[in-house]
C-alpha cells in the first residue's frame, strides 16, 4: 500500500528538521487555546488520534481497515455509559472504553486476518456494519437518540474537566501519550517485524515469523488506539452517537491518512486537521460534505498518494539524493 | 391452517419471496463486482451508487420526459454503462499499475459524490416510482398472493444472470474476457486489445447495476441511500461466495437473500446482521469463500 521504501521511512526519522519542528508544534498546540476556538481544537486532536491509530495498521502493517469507526463509535459508547450511567469517573470511563475497543479489535481480527489486501478491507467493513446494526438495536446504546449529557466529570478526583482549559489539556495530554505509544511502536523491533510483513508476507513467514500473530497484534494495539480517541471524544463532547459507529466514519479516517500521508508519522495529524477544518468551513455553508470528501479521495488517489506530508518527504529525498 | 415450525405457512412464503428478491439483487451486484474483480483487480465500491444510478434515470425518465418503464430498462443500463466506460477512462486506467486498494478507495471516492449529489437535489426521502401497468396486480396461487411485478423481478434477475454467464462462458468475447482473467499480458501478446475489454468490461459491470437499479426501483423507493446500504450487504455476499467463480456469485447471491428472508420470519432481530454472521462462519470453515480458489 504505502509507497515510502524501508529506506525512505529510516529517513525519515533521522531528519534533525523533524525534530525542531515536532517541538514548535507541541508548543504551538499548548498555546493555541488562547487563540483558537477550544472544542474545534479538541475535536482535531481526538481525529488526529484516530488517524494515527489508524495508520498504525495502514501505513506500518500495510493493512486497509474499512471498519475502525467500530472502535472509535464503540468506545464512545462504552465510557459515554460507564460515566453517565454508572458514574464512573472519566479517567476509568475512557479505560473502559480502550478496553472495550480492544477487545472488539481482538475478536474482529480474528476473522479479518484470515483474508489479505482488498478482502481484508470488506471484511472488517461487512463486521463493523453488523457491529452498527448491534448498536442500532441494542438497549444500552439508546438507539437513535444515542447517549446524551455524559457528564466530563472530575479527573483523578481533583482536575475538574468542566473547566475549558483543564478539558482541553487533559485531551492534549491523551493525545500526545497516545501518539507517543504509536512513535514507540513502529519505532520497536515489534514495529520493523511489521514493516517487514507489508513489504513481504511471504519472506517475513520464511522468515519464521508467525505472521498471523503479529497482525493480530497491530490489529488490537491499532483498535485500542482509536478506542482511546473514540473515548476521549465522548468525554469532551458528551455524547455517542450512531454517527461514530456508521461506515461513512471508517471512510473519514481513511481520507485523513490518504491526505495527509499514509505511512508517516506527523501525515495523519495533518490530515485529520485538514479534514477537520474543512468540514468546519462547509458546516455553515450550502456545500454538501459528502461532495467534498468524494472529490478529495479521487484527487488523492489519482494525483498524489504520499499524500501532502508523505509529497514533501519525498521531495526532499530527492533533493538530498541530488547532492549526494 | 398449514404451519412450519409454528408459522403460518403464508408469513413463511411470504418472507421466502421477499427474500428471494432481496436474493435476486444480491446475485445481480455481486455478480458485476466479480466479473469487475476478475479482469480489472478493482473491488467497485460505486456499484451501490450505480444501482442508485440506474434506480434515479429510470425515475428521471418517468417524470421529466414521461419514458416510461420498458424503455428505461433498456435505457437506464446503458446511461449508466457509458458513465463506467468515461470513469474507467479517465481515471481507473490509471490505477491499474498501483496497489489495487487505490482503486477500492478511489470508486468510493465516487460512490460519496454520486450519493452526495443526489441527495443534494432530491433529500433523502425516498421517491416511489409506480409498477409499470403490465405487471400491475397480483396472482393467486392458491397458497399465497404473489405480486406480479415481484415475480417478474426474480425471473428477470434470473434471465440477466444466466445472460451474462452464457455470455462469458460460450461467446469469443466471453472467452476473451476469460483468457484476460486468467494472464492478462498474454492475451494481449495474441493482439487482443486488452485495454479496450478492460474499459468494456467496468461498462458493463456498471450497467448491471443499473440494470438492478431500475428493477428495483418499483419494489423499494428510489431514494439516494438505496445503494450505500446494500453494497455493504453484498461486499459480505462476495466474501462468502469467493469471487473466483460468476456462478457462485449468482448461486450465493440467491442463497444469502433466502437465508436473510427466513431470519425474518423465526428471529427477525437478527435479520440484519444474519448475511454478516454467515460471512464470519464461512470464513472460519472456508476463508477462500464457498466457491473460491486457495489463493
Amino acid at each position: 500500500m504505502a509507497e515510502l521504501t524501508l529506506q525512505e521511512a529510516r529517513a525519515q526519522t533521522t531528519g534533525r528538521v523533524e525534530r525542531i519542528l515536532i517541538v514548535l508544534g507541541i508548543v504551538a498546540l499548548i498555546a493555541a487555546p488562547f487563540f483558537v476556538y477550544p472544542i474545534f481544537l479538541m475535536k482535531m486532536l481526538c481525529f488526529a488520534l484516530f488517524a494515527c491509530a489508524f495508520n498504525l495498521l495502514l501505513g506500518y502493517t500495510g493493512l486497509l481497515s474499512f471498519g475502525h469507526a467500530a472502535f472509535f463509535g464503540g468506545a464512545a459508547y462504552f465510557s459515554a455509559y460507564a460515566a453517565k450511567v454508572w458514574g464512573w469517573p472519566p479517567e476509568a470511563a475512557i479505560l473502559l472504553g480502550v478496553l472495550g475497543a480492544a477487545v472488539l479489535g481482538a475478536v474482529m481480527g480474528f476473522f479479518a486476518i484470515r483474508r489479505q489486501g482488498i478482502y481484508f478491507a470488506m471484511i472488517t467493513l461487512a463486521l463493523s456494519q453488523m457491529f452498527f446494526f448491534f448498536c442500532l438495536q441494542a438497549e444500552f446504546t439508546g438507539g437513535e437518540d444515542g447517549i446524551q449529557g455524559v457528564p466530563r466529570g472530575v479527573l483523578f478526583g481533583i482536575i475538574d474537566l468542566h473547566v475549558p482549559l483543564n478539558i482541553y489539556y487533559t485531551v492534549l495530554a491523551i493525545f500526545l501519550i497516545g501518539v507517543f505509544a504509536i512513535w514507540r511502536i513502529v519505532h520497536s523491533p515489534f514495529g520493523m517485524i511489521l514493516r517487514s510483513i507489508r513489504e513481504n508476507e511471504r519472506r517475513a513467514i520464511s522468515l519464521g515469523y508467525s505472521v498471523g500473530n503479529y497482525k493480530l497484534a497491530a490489529f488490537v494495539m491499532s483498535a485500542a488506539l482509536a478506542g482511546l480517541a473514540g473515548a476521549t471524544k465522548a468525554i469532551v463532547f458528551q455524547f455517542a452517537t450512531l454517527t461514530d459507529v456508521a461506515w461513512q466514519m471508517s471512510g473519514e479516517v481513511i481520507l485523513m491518512t490518504l491526505l495527509g500521508g499514509i505511512g508517516t508519522m506527523v501525515g495523519p495529524i495533518v490530515g485529520a486537521g485538514l479534514v477537520v477544518a474543512l468540514q468546519n468551513t462547509l458546516a455553515t455553508s450550502e456545500f454538501p460534505v459528502t461532495i467534498a470528501t468524494g472529490i478529495i479521495f479521487m484527487i488523492c488517489v489519482l494525483l498524489f498518494r504520499r499524500g501532502i506530508v508523505g509529497e514533501l518527504y519525498a521531495r526532499a529525498l530527492r533533493r538530498g539524493n541530488n547532492k549526494g | 391452517m398449514i404451519t412450519i415450525l409454528g408459522i403460518p405457512i403464508q408469513a413463511f412464503l411470504g418472507q421466502l419471496l421477499v427474500g428471494l428478491i432481496n436474493g435476486s439483487f444480491y446475485a445481480m451486484l455481486s455478480l458485476g463486482l466479480a466479473v469487475i474483480f476478475g479482469l480489472l483487480r478493482v473491488i467497485n465500491f460505486a456499484h451501490g451508487a450505480q444501482y442508485m444510478l440506474g434506480a434515479f434515470v429510470g425515475y428521471l425518465l418517468l417524470v421529466q420526459l414521461g419514458v416510461g418503464y420498458w424503455p428505461a430498462l433498456l435505457l437506464a443500463p446503458i446511461i449508466v454503462g457509458i458513465s463506467g466506460i468515461v470513469v474507467e477512462r479517465l481515471a481507473l486506467a490509471r490505477l491499474y499499475d498501483v496497489d489495487p486498494l487505490y482503486g477500492l478507495l478511489f470508486t468510493f471516492g465516487l460512490a460519496l459524490v454520486l450519493e452526495g449529489i443526489f441527495r443534494y437535489y432530491f433529500g433523502v426521502s425516498g421517491n416511489p416510482y409506480p409498477v409499470p401497468p403490465l405487471l400491475a396486480g397480483g396472482t393467486n396461487l392458491g397458497f399465497m398472493f404473489l405480486p406480479n411485478y415481484r415475480g417478474w423481478v426474480v425471473i428477470a434477475s434470473l434471465i440477466f444472470c444466466l445472460g451474462t454467464w452464457l455470455v462469458i462462458e460460450k461467446t469469443k468475447l466471453g472467452s476473451y474476457l476469460r483468457a484476460a482473467t486468467e494472464n492478462r499480458s498474454l492475451v494481449q501478446a495474441f493482439g487482443v486489445n486488452v485495454p479496450l475489454l478492460l474499459t468494456l468490461t467496468y461498462g458493463l459491470g456498471s450497467a448491471l447495476a443499473g440494470l438492478a437499479g431500475i428493477l428495483a426501483a418499483p419494489v423499494y423507493q428510489v431514494s439516494p441511500l438505496m445503494g450505500s446500504n446494500l453494497i455493504i450487504v453484498v461486499f459480505a455476499v462476495v466474501v462468502v461466495g469467493g469471487m473466483g467463480s460468476i456462478l457462485g456469485a449468482i448461486v450465493t447471491g440467491y442463497l444469502l437473500g433466502v437465508a436473510e428472508g427466513l431470519t425474518k420470519v423465526f428471529y427477525p432481530e437478527a435479520s440484519n446482521i444474519v448475511v454478516f454472521v454467515i460471512m464470519a462462519i464461512v470464513l472460519l470453515i472456508r476463508p477462500a469463500g464457498l466457491f473460491g480458489k486457495e489463493a
